[in-house]
């Protein structure tokens, strides 16, 4: 929220931002942030437009090339996220447009006794199919809403969706290829790369025991449908509980290796401070002194459908509600308050979709007199995690789960 | 990427390529020394609404690292005169006020 107390806190330049933010505000204000959290850098808001690319509904645009597209928040009224509202995020820059018929995955690797290549067809005819709810969440999620500010894509609270996802258990296709004992790493490669040669192709590795767990797919539906082009058409690999840097969009290289793969995007990029995150999945090999890969999302939650500074009147209800979930343990309450965190009440879950879902919540209070309230939900999970009140830093900008305070007032 | 295992829709691509860089030139960039050098290094691989997304909060050591990261971890081809007038723009136009 751009109050007046923080507008007075940036002095000059502040108030030259804060202009531009008001403005921003009069073009598409409620579509583009949450109530609630610090402010985007004014560069971010500024830039942050509702645009429309082939197949999606208009989406809040960060860049342009490669594209990244925020989920507007009223969709996540819903559990599931229609496709055609559901985020984008790429690192770099040339995307193909694979084709059904042409595609193919080439599964192998130094740890792979029977490499093979997989056609479409294969795959949907030759494996079993499973399903599974679950929610994909950028890593960098609200990486905007960090104080101070880090570099990056600078992402509100919407980089994330969830879908049910369909495919091929990765577990079934490596086993295919009669996966060796020194197998450690499943590295995994898709069809975007990048525009200069020496720019570090996207690359990912997850460990093996994550890639044989049954809910790790290669999913060829979303929500019934085929994936959408930009959520990695024909098939992406799911990992469920695990930030989305690990689903493979457009893949097409899937192998099994013998020690840790050491390419850029996981020796470098994506990787957290240890010991300062309540999770639990640890992804050994890629571990050193200082950090370790970014693993499972922390638990976290959404208001949707309350905006800032939004009057109510005197004797009707409030009805505060929202999604909440984690990576994976399942979450086993979401509490409520309505005056900025003295006294909570535990709202009521909606349908168990399964642990890696979104998990909708409610609660609806009249509130006694009139005057200002400040909305909060804090979501915990069955592991014994909580959303923190306060921001555990880092300099990617990884894992916001930052309770949510929104100022409203009842008139 | 493994490009003998994809077809590339060219013509897809192609018209998606002309719209979003059609899109990118609608952004205002304030004018000062280095513009054009701006435009021309960073502009190959990304759009340059990154710079403004990431503003104003980095001072001239945040923005040297930045252009210093697509160099040395992303392999762009800039000279280090290029990369000293990329950065002196970016600090000067869209750095952390002082």
């Amino acid at each position: 929220m751009a109050t007046r107390r923080r507008v007075l806190q940036l002095g000059a330049a502040g108030a030259v931002a804060a202009a531009g933010i008001a403005w921003w505000r009069g073009a598409a204000a409620k579509d583009v942030i949450a109530p609630g959290f610090a402010d985007l850098p004014a560069g971010a808001m500024a830039t942050g437009e509702l645009e429309t690319i082939p197949g999606k509904v208009p989406l809040i645009k960060r860049t342009w090339r490669p594209p990244n597209y925020e989920t507007p928040i009223e969709y996540f009224a819903e559990e599931f996220t229609p496709n055609r509202a559901f985020f984008v995020r790429y690192h770099l820059a040339n995307i193909p447009e694979v084709s059904a018929a042409s595609w193919s995955l080439n599964v192998g690797g130094p740890s792979a006794a029977s490499p093979f290549t997989l056609s479409l067809d294969q795959l949907k005819r030759d494996f079993p199919a499973a399903e599974v709810a679950a929610v994909c969440q950028c890593s960098g999620n609200r990486r905007g809403l960090f104080q101070p500010h880090v570099t990056g894509v600078e992402w509100g609270v919407a980089a994330m969706g969830n879908a049910r996802w369909k495919g091929a258990r990765l577990k079934d296709v490596l086993a295919k290829a009669g996966m060796k004992p020194d197998a450690v790493e499943i590295v995994l490669d898709g069809a975007d790369g990048p525009v200069m040669p020496a720019t570090p192709d996207f690359v990912k590795s997850i460990p093996v025991w994550k890639a044989i767990d049954e809910n790790t797919l290669i999913a060829y539906e979303m929500n019934g449908e085929p994936l959408p082009h930009w959520n990695g058409f024909p098939a992406r690999i799911v990992v469920p509980g695990w930030t989305g840097t690990y689903w493979m969009k457009h893949v097409t290289s899937i192998q099994a290796v013998p020690k840790a793969y050491d390419g850029f995007w996981m020796k470098s990029a994506y990787r957290i401070p240890k010991g300062r995150f309540p999770v639990i999945d640890r992804f050994l090999t890629q571990e050193t002194d200082a950090n370790t890969p970014i693993t499972e999302m922390v638990v976290n939650s959404l208001i949707v459908g309350i905006s800032a500074g939004q009057k109510i009147p005197m004797g009707q209800p409030l009805t505060v509600k929202g999604v909440a979930w984690d990576g994976g343990s399942g979450i086993s309450r979401v509490d409520v308050s309505t005056d900025g965190g003295r006294d909570w009440t535990e709202a009521t879950l909606g349908p168990d979709r399964g642990r890696y879902s979104f998990r909708s919540f409610s609660l609806t209070v009249t509130p006694p007199a009139r005057g200002a309230l400040t909305v909060m939900s804090r979501a915990s999970n069955r592991a014994g995690a909580a959303q923190t009140f306060e921001l555990i830093h880092n300099p990617a900008g990884y894992h916001h789960n930052v309770v949510q305070r929104i100022a409203v007032e009842v008139v | 990427m493994t490009t003998r295992n994809v077809i590339v829709g060219v013509l897809a691509l192609a018209v998606g390529a002309g719209a979003a860089f059609a899109q990118e030139k609608r952004i205002a960039f304030k004018d000062g020394p280095g513009l054009q050098t701006f435009q021309a290094n960073c502009g190959t691989c990304h759009s340059l609404d990154y710079a403004i997304l990431n503003s104003p909060f980095l001072d001239r050591a945040g923005w040297d690292a930045s252009v210093k990261k697509m160099i040395n971890a992303f392999g762009a081809p800039i000279s280090a005169d290029d990369a000293k007038v990329i950065t002196d723009y970016l600090a000067e136009n869209y750095g952390k006020p002082s």
